[in-house]
């Protein structure tokens, strides 16, 4: 597991408020949304925060959005190909 | 017109729920003081908790466990009255704010701020899609609350069973800057002192105190709710006429008074309001006062309205919340009277069934 995963992990664990949850219990695979770690559409809005606060990228296609946060491994892929911090 | 029975209740405060039956009364030194944790986690979805500021949590417990007392599913309109709403969400989002110099927010503090944000989680989480309606009215929220419950009531409306609570919470910063206009005390004070104490302000808390209120009576009834009087504006010298009118307007006299449940929150300036009433209308009546075990708050008289049901039903009366030495074995009526800073003035009237 790279830097960045474990990096993703422990920001989405903060900014989400998932209190109960440790960085070894989220699957670089597992879906974020729906069946996986069961997030919603608020937490869709902080996580458009959180990678333009800290990765500098501003996504503004929901589609798009939609591919990214699928997982960590593909919030990862993204965010190592558009960072612009 | 419908009657209003007290079918279930609940409630959260920095006192422990069985304080009435145990006397084991909580001191604390501060002058902020949080309501006592509960296991949250045992009514309210992890995932759904994770986001809730206190006022939410303590809100929807409540609700859950006054549904449970009641022995309801579902109730058919949700009333909440918060003097000051999610206070702690507020702080946050403006402090990001502040952080972010204007710039990108978080949107979850932003959207849990809003007063009607309990009322709101409430409904999502029992999936109820009835009459929902938030009071936002200083001191006098619960009350409002309480008399939309008592005009759906008498006007047919067909709603049966009303969910209805007072809920306000403190926040780090925002409830420390009530000092700064004379709301909150300078010096500490211990709450069990609060109402021997000659200088102005009080101590300020947090509680969420929910009932069902039914139009039919049930097993686990607790008392009715006879009236509800909000006066904005009064003065010291014509509180005690202003009591007596609401009074006549049930054809009643002080006399009939058996309880009267007080505000006293330990502030020079305005508990004068209160020793009116205890020295001329109900110097003959046994006095109670609540707010040096809960402090003070917007919404704080629903707490006074969970100590007299409680009476109502179980006519258990500990002194240490007695203001004379009065006693009374069996209450028929109790008359709970509230204002703050002289203002917003409350009267709620139960009576025993």
């Amino acid at each position: 597991m790279s830097d960045l995963h474990t990096e993703l992990k422990k920001s989405i664990i903060e900014q989400l408020n998932l209190e109960d949850m440790e960085v070894n219990e989220i699957e670089n695979d597992e879906p974020l949304f729906g069946d996986g770690l069961g997030l919603d559409s608020i937490d869709a809005l902080e996580l458009i925060v959180l990678m333009e606060k800290d990765y500098g990228i501003k996504l503004s296609d929901p589609q798009q959005g939609k591919e990214v946060f699928n997982s960590i491994n593909t919030m990862a892929d993204f965010i190592e190909k558009n960072r612009t911090r | 017109m419908n009657r209003l029975y007290v079918n279930g209740i609940s409630s959260i405060s920095p006192q422990s729920e069985d304080i009435l039956e145990t006397g084991n009364l909580r001191e604390y030194q501060s002058n902020i003081i949080p309501a006592l944790k509960h296991d949250y986690k045992s009514m309210i979805q992890p995932m759904m908790l994770r986001r809730m500021s206190n006022a939410v949590k303590m809100g929807l417990f409540c609700s859950k466990k006054t549904l449970l007392d009641a022995q309801l599913d579902m109730p058919d309109a949700i009333m909440v009255g918060t003097g000051q709403g999610c206070l702690q969400d507020t702080e946050k989002f403006m402090e990001a704010m502040l952080t972010a110099e204007e710039g990108l927010l978080s949107p979850t503090s932003f959207i849990q701020s809003t007063h009607n944000t309990v009322g709101g989680q409430i409904a999502l989480d029992l999936k109820c899609t009835a009459y929902n309606m938030t009071y936002t009215q200083n001191s006098v929220s619960f009350e409002s609350a309480l008399l939309d419950a008592l005009l759906q009531a008498r006007t047919e409306s067909g709603t049966q069973n009303i969910l209805v609570g007072g809920v306000d919470e403190v926040s780090p910063a925002f409830t420390g800057f009530q000092e700064l206009d004379g709301q909150l005390k300078k010096e500490p004070v211990k709450n069990t002192d609060l109402l021997w104490s000659k200088t102005p302000g009080s101590i300020f808390s947090e509680t969420a105190s929910f009932f069902m209120l039914g139009s039919q009576e049930t097993e686990n009834s607790y008392a009715e709710l006879v009236d509800v009087e909000i006066i904005n504006t009064a003065e010291i010298q014509n509180i005690g006429e202003r009591t007596e009118r609401f009074l006549q307007t049930k054809n009643l006299t002080s006399s009939a008074i058996d309880i009267v449940i007080l505000g006293n929150n330990g502030d020079s300036r305005y508990d004068p309001f209160y020793h009116e009433l205890q020295e001329k209308l109900f110097a003959e009546t046994l006095q109670l006062a609540y707010k040096h075990l809960v402090g003070e708050n917007n919404s704080v008289s629903a707490y006074a309205f969970w100590i007299a049901s409680k009476i109502l039903k179980e006519n258990k009366i500990p002194d240490f919340i007695k203001l004379n030495d009065l006693n009374c074995s069996k209450p028929r009526r109790i008359l709970i009277y509230n204002q703050y800073l002289g203002k917003n003035h409350g009267l709620i009237l139960l009576q025993k069934l």
